[in-house]
């Protein structure tokens, strides 16, 4: 019963981590919040399961297409609509509130829009559910298929963002945007490639998630929420921090929901929220002011 | 002389259910609705510029106290004990984010109302064992609507005082500057907490003055994300740092909204979300600040 929940709790923390990856990615290098974060999320799992249902495409070949995809829309996204309020807010801390103005206006846009055209059912889609046996434990196998697309992508962009020279200027422009284009930086490029990324590592986690587990047109808040209560858990723009985050909020969820109620996971992930908030606002791993 | 012209013009409003049709009537209980709560909204969160999401969980707070208490106790003390509801949450809520960036309050509000809507169903179904309560209140439509004029007049009058005392000053510095503020001795934490506080205490009122309309509660109708979502736009069309400005936006928006939910009933989410894009990208300082701007470069013209 515990190794269940344990197992469980890993897979669901491991999307979880990825999609706050994705989130601090965005608040890091850009200064945007991004409030439609979830939803973009929910976009990728129907885009998923449309591709499965009515073209037959099996779900890893969709994850294929869907990952560029994600970074493509992002890259649309902040050239025509963040990179405006970007440039209006200038050097003033405008941005903030703007892009959360933004964003939220986005949330009900995509909300709605998926509400027309998928309705307000939950969907689901039955692809690898046979039970493969891991230490004794039957663990459905698309998520363990799920669990390791996000090891695989989670640990490839930590290893890029670390090793890579690449890597060294995003998190140079994570550290200090104004000093960054006095060693050459384009902000402006890495922002966007940051916020494509973000985008992203959103579609994946979305598209791995929808292999799983069933989802509705309005749960796209709830996925921004946990994301976000990641990202201040293992502190902002702290990449390794907001993994372990991840992980731990999915098993804490995973305890709640089989030892107490379903209906109180995200009054869990809340009480967290606060804990933090009251004992550690840098996060977990963050330095103490 | 202008005293006169807003007693004159309440007067009016006041008098208008005598004139008008029962959908007029709920047409105008609507409206005054959210002009309070976009001004209730605007009181904290127009000069500190920390963007409240949590307005449905306070509105909703009220409306749920309301079906809980409505046949305990008498009505006055119904209304008294829900504000006392909503400033207690609001302390609460306001003391473990207000000490910190503005980013954990907004991050906090986002998922506010699905929390407390997630505790109160959880509450109803395990505890109590009833999801749905009814509100028998010996109250018409126009009862109703006069006291929500009331508290909508009372929101922007305390806004005004506000706005000219020393409180109203440190709210725009905490806004345009914290360290600034800070410097200049003012404590960050208390003021954003009493303006909050005030904030959150009209939302909630608002919400159980509305719900003997709703007649019949659950947690899925009081806390409609919806309408947090309009009370932010309404204020920001407007202007939610001027003092008629969320009055002056919530009027308008709210006649397109019922339009819009009565002849699109499945799209006009997709609307609002388009609107409120617009409004953040075209008029940043609401419709008041761009008039003014117009006027300025007409009178630069014209020199």
């Amino acid at each position: 019963m515990l190794l269940t929940t344990l197992i469980l709790g890993l897979v669901l923390g491991a999307t979880y981590a990825l999609l706050a990856l994705g989130l601090t990615l965005q608040y890091g290098i850009c200064r945007i919040m991004n409030l439609a974060y979830g939803e973009l999320t929910l976009v990728a799992a129907f885009l998923l399961v449309v591709l499965f249902k009515s073209f037959g495409l099996p779900p890893l070949v969709a994850l294929l297409l869907i990952c560029p995809a994600g970074y493509a829309a992002g890259w649309c996204l902040y050239t025509v609509m963040m990179r405006p309020l970007v440039q209006r807010s200038g050097a003033r801390g405008r941005l903030e509130v703007d892009s959360i103005l933004a964003t939220f206006g986005l949330l009900f846009l995509i909300q709605g829009g998926l509400l027309v055209v998928f309705g307000a059912n939950f969907t689901s889609i039955s692809y690898l559910d046979q039970g493969v046996s891991v230490l004794g434990v039957p663990v459905a196998l698309n998520r363990l298929v799920a669990l390791v697309i996000c090891v695989v992508a989670g640990g490839a962009l930590v290893a890029a963002l670390n090793l890579t020279r690449w890597g060294l200027t995003i998190r140079a422009v994570a550290q200090s945007p104004g000093s960054a284009p006095l060693v050459g930086i384009d902000v402006n490029r890495v922002a966007r490639q940051g916020f494509a990324l973000g985008t992203s590592l959103a579609a994946t986690g979305g598209a791995s998630l929808a292999m799983y587990q069933t989802f509705s047109a309005t749960d796209g808040v709830v996925f921004t929420m946990k994301a976000l209560v990641i990202v201040i858990m293992g502190g902002v723009g702290n990449v390794a921090g907001a993994l372990v985050a991840g992980v731990a909020l999915g098993l804490v969820e995973t305890v709640v929901a089989t030892a107490i109620d379903p209906g109180l996971t995200l009054a869990a992930t809340f009480a967290i929220f606060l804990a933090v908030l009251l004992w550690r606002p840098n996060g977990l791993f963050g330095r103490r002011s | 002389m202008k005293v006169l012209l807003i007693a004159a013009g309440l007067a009016v409003l006041a008098c208008a259910p005598f004139a008008v049709s029962d959908y007029g009537l709920g047409l105008l209980i609507g409206a005054v609705t959210y002009v309070t709560l976009a001004s209730g909204w605007a009181l904290f969160s127009g000069p500190t510029r920390y963007v409240s999401l949590a307005t449905v969980a306070f509105y909703g707070i009220g409306a749920y106290t309301v079906a809980v208490l409505n046949e305990a106790l008498p009505y006055p003390l119904v209304l008294i004990s829900a504000a006392a509801v909503g400033a207690a949450i609001a302390l609460v809520v306001g003391l473990s984010t207000l000490r910190l960036a503005g980013i954990y309050f907004v991050i906090f509000t986002f998922g506010l109302a699905e929390l407390v809507r997630q505790l109160i169903t959880w509450f109803e179904v395990n505890v109590t064992g009833t999801l749905g309560r009814y509100i028998f209140l010996d109250l018409t439509a126009r009862d109703i609507y006069w006291q929500m004029l009331a508290l909508g007049a009372a929101t922007i009058g305390l806004t005004a005082w506000i706005n000219r005392s020393r409180l109203g000053l440190a709210l725009r510095v905490v806004g345009d500057d914290e360290v600034v503020a800070a410097h200049s001795g003012i404590n960050l934490a208390r003021t954003k907490l009493i303006a909050f506080v005030l904030s959150a205490t009209i939302l909630t009122l608002a919400g159980a003055i509305a719900s003997p309309r709703f007649v019949y509660v659950e947690p899925a109708i009081a806390f409609n994300p919806t309408i947090s979502f309009l009370t932010v736009i309404m204020a920001l069309l407007g202007g939610a740092n001027r003092l008629w400005g969320p009055a002056l936006g919530a009027v308008p928006l709210f006649l397109v909204f019922e339009w819009l939910s009565a002849n699109f009933p499945d799209t006009y989410p997709i609307f609002l979300g388009l609107l409120f894009i617009a409004v953040v990208f075209a008029l940043p300082d609401g419709i008041l600040a761009g008039l003014e701007k117009l006027r300025r470069r007409g009178g630069e013209v014209r020199a």
